[in-house]
Formats: structure tokens, sequence, C-alpha cells
């Protein structure tokens, strides 16, 4: 199996064919440019991961809270981290750090506050 | 007749008013004050809630507000005063400002220096000249953002992007991710101006096509936007007629470039470069009137505020020596845009500069494995080969002191030199 | 069902100034507009140029309400407190037929009783407009061609109108008219009914759809739209006249003018359209006004342009005015085909039309008129001394909400409160400007859009930007997040 993406390291935007298993396990990759793209091959092709960044509105403020998860999450999951968003309930005041929703969905990772809301 | 005098004064709060007012004071000004229009400090990171700030400052990847939070928590660390909700009216050549705002009202206040730190503003549809009805649901990308994270309100449910750059494939997603559906990101160049990383993370991931070398041809709708149409363009960017795709949206979002925002600098006689549309300015981000600095996008539009936070330490330091003795007569080096070179700031280098000075230029097209060349006559005075050379990402040449100090001429030349 | 004595059909600039001269009389005057607000049609996408009157043949009622109405226009935006400059205005030749044709114009003028008119050689006139295209032969000089914001006029029109008593509806399209058996005018709108003793049509595009329905003599209208490009304030422009290209075999041209508020203006196209309410702009349009206006002006640039626009004139093929009782149908009154010089003759017609009005249906004069409210210089315009008083006097004017047109929050919520007060985001921007400027409302629009729902009671989600289905937003995030689960 192959699959072609395109790295986001840096502006050169390399092409990079990566070479899968039939149980989709990692074989080896080309056209990259550096171990930078290797590695973003990699993790792209079998374990794709995203940080999620959203506003969740709160009840007594006009503005909403900016909230993102503490790290990346699998990318397949993000409608459904959405989605757990929506149910959120927050009160004021909300400082930056603070942890909106633990463990979101089983992730491991925390939905956390980027901003202050006195 | 003046109402108050400060040492220096900074106009904006966003990411390069907070890092000049900082690097002034650990310089040990201690008459400093910033005036902010918006409510709170922060500019427009308050509203990109997205994460990839500060990589290259605090090797770390943090949002916008989180960002602007690490600069004002300094500032408050180092009791610099900062007046919100306060308008610079004009600012004269003998750096004098006049200012409103609901608690102090009109106050003119005597500077000994000024650091123009206002930012820019995004180009709107008349700029573009495009077409059709002027109905409800065209935004800029920005005021979209502004709606959605800082206000809580959905511009709309159907989405067109005019424009690949950053804010736009950015809105992209998150109107995608708030509830919209994005149908298509059109760009009239034939490369995108954003990441790559946005492309893939806020367009690809969410199946969004980009349509390069396309444009927006018509606007359609009464009260509310009901669609538009996309065509392709040619080599000179026209229309091809023939190639008219049409949309059913209720939204169009611009993100066709940003432009600083000199209004007050031209006020002051503060000379602009065509290039950049800002100040014109020397290694100590000086502009043409004594005494009046300017750094971040009002200087010239960067793509990483890691940059402005940078070039505005920067500026701030050369203020900060500018209040401590006023300098001499200087002698300078011009600084001239070559092949492939547009916009290079500074544009003037003091021939005794006392730091290495950082050239930062955007390319003119895309180079791939070339080489940006900085010569003062024939002589190369420094050479940088890159794999990529883009109009997306601003270049960066750094020229060490002992090379400027060591220049005859009087005027260097960038250019970029294709392999 | 409302009972009024009069209903003035359109609330333009001619439905103002009518109303605002009925005022005047003991009688029950109400306006319906189909729009959501004043100056929603022909009126606030026009030149905005007060002619001087050289152009209309003279014995038609344009010559006389322009040359009458040019007169009155100074001593009126005055009393209202309407931007107004006699900027005046050459009208350019580049050959022998030019010289010709404005040598006639320059006679019609003269017979129309336009004063100060005179011809220019080359250097005289390039002496005047330095960026002229130095290829012009000749110029007619007009001394007394203004410009004014046309808009504004018509608000401040409805202002002075409402203040003495009329009412305004909006959203308000009449579209059934009959006159009953006891001589009583019933108007049906898509919002009320009326019952009036007189009915007066300034319905603009829409006036001979209307006359059609009362009167025998049926009227064809030709909607002819006209499209521009305004450019940004510059300081100084590089015209301080109105310069208009000489009508010939190449068609009437374009005209490149200053406005009062400091921008250029450039056009307009003359295209015939089916729908009235077509104010779209097109590629050909814009292009056919570059093509043109580059003759008056080689240097032209559109890298400062602010926007485009267009609007709709409403042509008879008569090419005069219609103006006073509509044959036949006793009550009903008309001022229709008005189209370029309206905006010029409005106070003249006004004038005239009410005349015979008041003397058809027997009105006594008021006593006593309210005077226009002084209306305060606009911050932008303000010396730094009127600027301190200003914020000390209302610390609203702290807050800058426009930075581009420099409009304050004391302003726009003045805007909002006048007479005929603002009740979208286009009518705080017309009235104040928040929004005109170079960026055309990315910074100030969310802003302005709070302070009318906060000042209307409405939410934010329910402000337009120029009434009907126009909201400007669709939702709130947190109803988008629910519909997603």
């Amino acid at each position: 199996m192959e699959q072609v993406i395109t790295c986001i390291n840096c502006p050169v935007g390399c092409r990079m064919t990566v070479h899968l298993s039939d149980a989709g396990e990692f074989l080896s990759v080309t056209g990259n440019t550096c171990p930078r793209g290797a590695r973003y091959a990699r993790q792209e092709c079998t374990m794709p991961e995203r940080m999620i960044t959203a506003v969740i509105p709160v009840e007594g403020s006009a503005c909403p809270l900016s909230v993102k998860t503490a790290t990346p999450v699998p990318k397949k999951m993000i409608r459904d981290v959405m989605a757990a968003l929506s149910s959120v309930r927050v009160s004021l005041p909300v400082s930056a750090g603070d942890v909106i929703l633990h463990d979101v969905l089983g992730t491991g990772s925390d939905i956390i506050a980027t901003r202050n809301l006195p | 007749m003046a109402d108050m005098q400060v040492d220096i004064l900074i106009i904006g709060a966003g990411p390069a008013g907070l890092a000049a007012a900082i690097a002034a004071r650990e310089d040990g000004i201690e008459s400093i004050l910033v005036l902010e229009r918006e409510k709170e400090p922060g500019g427009i990171l308050r509203q990109c809630i997205h994460n990839g700030f500060g990589l290259h400052r605090f090797e770390e990847e943090l949002t916008g507000p989180e960002y602007a939070l690490r600069d004002i928590c300094r500032a408050r660390e180092l009791d610099i005063e900062i007046q919100c909700g306060t308008t610079v009216l004009s600012v004269s050549p003998d750096r004098v400002v006049t200012c409103v705002s609901p608690e102090t009202g009109f106050r003119r206040i005597q500077a000994k220096a000024v650091i123009l730190a206002m930012g820019c503003r995004e180009r709107p549809r008349g700029a573009l000249c495009t077409p059709g009805t002027r109905c409800a649901g065209i935004y800029s990308a920005g005021t979209a953002q502004r709606f959605v994270n800082l206000e809580g309100f959905m511009p709309g449910r159907r989405v067109v992007i005019l424009g690949s750059g950053d804010i736009g494939l950015i809105m992209a997603r998150r109107m995608t991710l708030q509830g919209a559906k994005v149908l298509a990101c059109v760009e009239i160049m034939p490369y995108s101006s954003g990441l790559n990383r946005n492309i893939v993370q806020c367009l690809q991931d969410y199946d969004i096509p980009l349509y390069l070398s396309h444009t927006v041809t018509d606007i359609r709708g009464k009260e509310r936007l009901e669609g538009v149409t996309v065509s392709r363009v040619d080599d000179r960017r026209n229309p091809v007629p023939g190639t008219e795709i049409d949309f059913e949206c209720d939204t169009l979002l611009l993100s066709c470039g940003l432009i600083p925002e000199n209004e007050l600098s031209l006020g002051a006689g503060v000379q602009l470069s065509p290039a950049t549309s800002g100040a014109i300015v020397n290694d100590s981000f000086e502009t043409s009137v004594p005494g009046i600095f300017a750094c971040g996008n009002v200087l010239h539009v960067h793509d990483l505020v890691d940059h402005v936070s940078n070039e505005s330490f920067r500026a701030g330091h050369a203020a900060a020596a500018f209040v401590r003795s006023v300098p001499g007569e200087a002698s300078f080096i011009s600084v001239e845009d070559g092949d492939g070179v547009r916009g290079t700031v500074p544009q003037k280098i003091r021939r005794n500069a006392d730091a290495n000075v950082s050239l930062m230029f955007r390319p003119a097209a895309v180079y791939r494995n070339s080489t940006a060349v900085v010569s003062c006559g024939d002589r190369v005075i420094m050479k940088k080969k890159a794999m990529i050379y883009t109009p997306g990402e601003m270049a960066v040449l750094e020229l060490k002191k002992e090379q400027i100090q060591s220049m005859e001429g009087d005027s260097i030349t960038v250019r970029i030199e294709r392999s | 069902m409302i009972s009024t004595d009069i209903l003035v059909i359109g609330a333009g600039v001619t439905g103002t100034a009518v109303a605002r001269e009925l005022s005047r009389y003991c009688a029950d005057v109400r306006v319906a507009e189909m729009g959501c607000d004043v100056a929603e049609g022909a009126t606030k996408a026009n030149s905005g140029i007060v002619h001087a009157g050289y152009d209309a043949v003279p014995g038609t009622l344009k010559a006389r309400y322009n040359v009458r109405g040019a007169e009155m226009y100074p001593e009126l935006c005055r009393e209202l407190g309407v931007p107004y400059r006699r900027a005046g205005a050459l009208v350019i030749g580049f050959d022998e037929a030019d010289r010709k044709t404005l040598g006639e114009l320059m006679q019609r003028g003269i017979t129309n009783g336009v004063k100060g008119l005179r011809m220019l050689d080359r250097s005289e006139a390039l002496a005047l407009e330095p960026s002229l295209n130095p290829a012009v032969t000749c110029a007619l000089d007009v001394p007394t061609s203004g410009i004014v914001s046309p808009y504004e006029m018509a608000f401040a029109l409805a202002d002075d109108a409402a203040l003495n008593g009329v009412h305004f509806d909006f959203d308000a399209k009449v579209c059934r008219l009959s006159r009953a058996e006891d001589g009583l005018w019933h108007v049906l709108s898509d919002r009320e009914e009326y019952v009036c003793r007189a009915i007066v049509n300034c319905a603009g595009s829409f006036g001979a759809e209307l006359h059609n329905m009362i009167c025998d003599e049926k009227l064809q209208m030709i909607h002819r739209r006209g499209q521009y490009y305004l450019l940004d304030r510059a300081n100084p422009q590089p015209f301080s006249r109105t310069i208009f290209q000489c009508p010939s075999v190449m068609g009437k041209g374009v005209l490149v003018s200053p406005t009062v508020h400091g921008n250029l203006l450039l056009g307009p196209t003359a295209e015939d359209i089916d729908d009235p309410l077509d104010t779209a702009t097109t590629a050909d349009g814009l292009a056919n006004i570059l093509e043109k206006a580059t003759r008056t002006w080689p240097k032209l640039s559109t890298r400062t342009n602010i926007t485009n626009f267009s609007g709709i004139r409403a042509h008879l093929p008569g090419d005069d005015f219609i103006v006073g009782p509509v044959a036949g149908a006793a009550g009903a009154f008309e001022a229709i085909g008005i189209e370029s010089p309206g905006l010029s003759s409005a106070p003249a017609l006004a004038e005239d039309l009410v005349r015979k009005i008041a003397e058809a249906m027997h009105l006594q004069k008021k006593k006593e008129v309210v005077p226009c409210p002084h209306r305060p210089k606009p911050f932008n315009e303000m010396s730094d001394g009127e600027r301190e008083a200003a914020v000390r006097e209302d610390p609203m004017n702290g807050t800058v909400i426009c930075r581009c047109e420099v409009v304050t929050e004391a302003e726009i919520r003045r805007a909002i409160r006048r007479p005929v007060g603002a009740r979208t985001v286009d009518g705080v921007k017309r009235r104040t400007r928040a929004g005109m400027g170079r960026c055309q409302g990315g910074f100030c629009m969310p802003r302005v859009a709070a302070i009318i729902a906060e000042e209307t009671g409405c939410s934010l989600a329910e402000v337009t930007k120029n009434g009907g289905a126009s909201r400007l937003l669709s939702g709130t995030v947190a109803n988008y997040l629910k519909e997603g689960e």
C-alpha cells in the first residue's frame, strides 16, 4: 500500500510517498528531504493526531471561552471531541490553564481554557 | 501645551507594542505609556484561538490568547502602564500625540520617543473590484474570526473563502469545526500563500477543495448572499470565459492580503515604502522622523508573531537608547531590493551599526533551490542557499555587524539567484 | 387601517423633500417607503452633483427645477446641516466637434439662466485642473456646479419632516391604489392599509407602475443602471472640480468628481436593465468606466478603490420629469421620471408640487414650524479644541468606533436616535460614515452592530445590513455546536 502526503514541517512542502504493509504498518518513506519529514510521514500515516481548538459558550458571559486539547488527539476523533464540547457547562470565572473537561473521550487529553474570563 | 510627558509612548498593545514596551522597560526606561484602542491588550492574537504560535520564541506551541497572555503578564510584572479604550488621533513630527478615551477625555502627550505598533488591516472587497451585488454575508476573514471567537456568533452556514492566506485557511477550519459547511477555498495565484501545515490541517483534513488560479467573478443575492461564481484565471490573472463554477452559499470570506495601517504615521510625516506599505526604517527601526520608531505588522506584514516580537524587542531597545542619548548624525548604507526580492526591511543601515542586523524580505515568487545574495557593488557580502524561497514566508538574512562596518559603498542589494 | 390626509409614496430625496414641504401645512402626512430606510433607491447611489442647469433643454421641467433647485441648495444645506460644496465643474472637449457641443451647452445654460459660464482653452483648463489629460483642447467652466451628499440630504429632509409631524412607515411597498366612491384613496401596502384624501407618487423606479394603476395614459419606465468606483480620500485629490466629458457620438462619457467627504467618484455607466432592483456591478461595466475615465485622467489608478456600487435611474422616454396632478385621478399627484438632475431639482420640485397640492386641497399653512435641530460637526472634522470639548460634554465621544473615518460611539448612538433614525448597519454608515472608509467596516462593523442591537433592543443575530433578509449573522456558536451533535 502506498500513500502520498505533503510534508507540513516547512515551506518546501515535500511530496512524500509512504509505503505501508497491508495491515497498515509503516514500512518506508521516500521523497522526504530531512529526518523531520520521515518522522511526520510515519506519524501521519499510522496514527495521525491533531490539536483541537474551539470556542464554547459560557453562561453569563457575552464572550465565549477559547479552549484547546492539552495534547494532540487522534485525528479521527475531531468530530467527536467537538460534539463532547457542545455539552460542556462552564461557569465564571475561568483562568487560562483551567481544566474544562478531564480526559476527553478517553483520549488522555484534557480540554483546557486558553484565556481568562473573569 | 501638552497635558503630560512620557519618555516612550507606544501606540498599540498587541504583540508588537507589548514586546517593545517590555524591552524598553528592561533597559531601564521608567516612563513608558502604551495606548490601546480595544478594551483589552493582546491585539489580534485575542481572536486567533488556534495553536501554532510561539514555536521559535518559547519552543512550545501556544494559542494566540496564550501567547498574548505571556507578554501581558510580563508587562504587568514590569509595571508597564497600558491604557485601554484609548484611541490615538494624531502624532506630530515633534512627537506630540493626541488621544481620546471616555475616562481621560482628550489629551496631548509629549513623548521623547514614539513607537508605532498599530498593526495592519485586511484588504476589503473594494480593493479587489469584484463585481456583483452588495448584499450581507461578505466579510473579511478577520471580521468573521472576531464574530466567532470573541462574540460567539456564526456569520453563516455555507461558506466560500476567497484567498488562501493563513487567516482564510484558519477560518475554513474554524467555521467547519463550529458547524458550518465550507464549500471551497479560492486562490487567484497558482500557489497558496498559506503554510503547508494549514493547507493540510485546515483544508485537506475536512475535504475542502482548494481552487488555485481561480477567483470570484460574480456575487449574487439581493439581501443576504445567495451565491458566487468562481472562474479560472489565465497567466495575467484575467478570468477565462467558460470556466465558471457556481456555488450556492450565504457567506463569502475574504482573505486577500493585509495592509499596514499607517494613517497616523503619514500624519506624522513618516515616509512609507511602496513595497511594504510600511515606514522606511533604519536598522534600529527608526523611521524617517527622528524619535519615531515602527515595528510589527504596521512596519511590514509578518507571517509569524515570533518574528513580530523579536523585531519589536529590537525597536524597544533602540527607542530606549534614543531616549537616553540622542545620537549624532549617522551615515547610512541604503538597502535595495534586487531581482526576486520585495520590501526588504530595514531600508537603511547605520554604517556604524552596533549589533547584527536582520534583513527581512518577501520573495517575489516561488524559487526552489535558490540562493539569496547580498552584494555591495560587485562584491558579494553574504549568500544563503535554501530549498525554497516563497512569498508565503518572510525570508531573513542575518548580517554581522563586522560585515556592515567593513562595507564601503553607499548601498547594498538583496536578490535571489536561481541555481 | 391607517387614516391620513396625505400619503407620500417613496422616501427618496424627492419624497422626503415633498414630505418636508407638506409638513408646513395643517394636514396629517405619512410616508410609505418600500425600503427599510430613507434614501434606499436612486438617492443612495448617484453622482451627488448639484448641477448648474446648463444641460437641460430650455423650457422643460428639468431645466426649470434644476436651475431653481441649484439656487436653493446652498442655503437649504446650511439650514439642514448637510455637507455641500460649490466645487465647480469643467465639461472637457478634445476636438472641434466637442468645442461646438460645448458652445451649444453654454448657450443652453445662458438661456436657462446659469451664471458665470465661460469657455476655456487648453492652457486655462490645465491651469485649473493640472491632472487633466493634456490632450484636452477646450472646456466649459461651470463655477456654480455643486457637490452634495445625496443620502444625507434625504436623511435631513426626513428628520425635519418628522419633527414637524410627518410619520414614516418603512418596509411598506405599495401594491394597490384605488379610489373609493367617497373620493378617498385606499392604498394597500404589504405592511399597512391606508385611507387618505390624497396620494403623492414619489416612487422613483416604481413611479410608472403606480401611475399606471390609476391613470389611463400608460407610461413605460426605462431602468437605467449606473455603476461607479469610489476611491479613497486623498489630500489633495487630483481634481478639485467635477470633470464631465463632452457628450459626443461616443456617448455621454463619465465623470470624475470629488465628493463632499474627500473621496473621488468615477462613473456612471448607462445600461438599460429589466429589474429596477438589480444594483449589481458587472465586470464589463467597471471596465467601461475605467476606459472612459482614463480619457479625463490618464494617470487613473484603482489602487485606492474603496468600493463599487450602482444605482438605477428612472428614465422616461419623453426625457422630462412628470410633476403635478395625475390626469383623471382627483387627489392623486405624482413626481415621476426623476432621473438626473433629480437630486438638484428636488427642493424646487417639492416647492412647486406642494403648492399645487395645497391649492387643490385648500391646505392652510401652519403658524409655527419646528426648526431643524443643530447638527453637531462630525468629530472627524473638529479641531483639537472642539474634540476636547466634545469628549468633556459626552464621554462617549472618547470611544472611536470607526477608525478609518474617526466616528465616535456618541455619533453612532445619535444617528440611531435621530427623528428618523438608523436601524441597520448601512443606515448607521450613511448617517455617520462609520464603515465608509478604507477598511469598509472590517473593524467597526461588529461594534456598530452591537450598538444597534443595544439601542433597538434586539439580539445581535437580528441586526441587518440593510433590512429584510440581510442579517449579518446566522446564529450563535452555542446553537451550531448543538446542531452538530
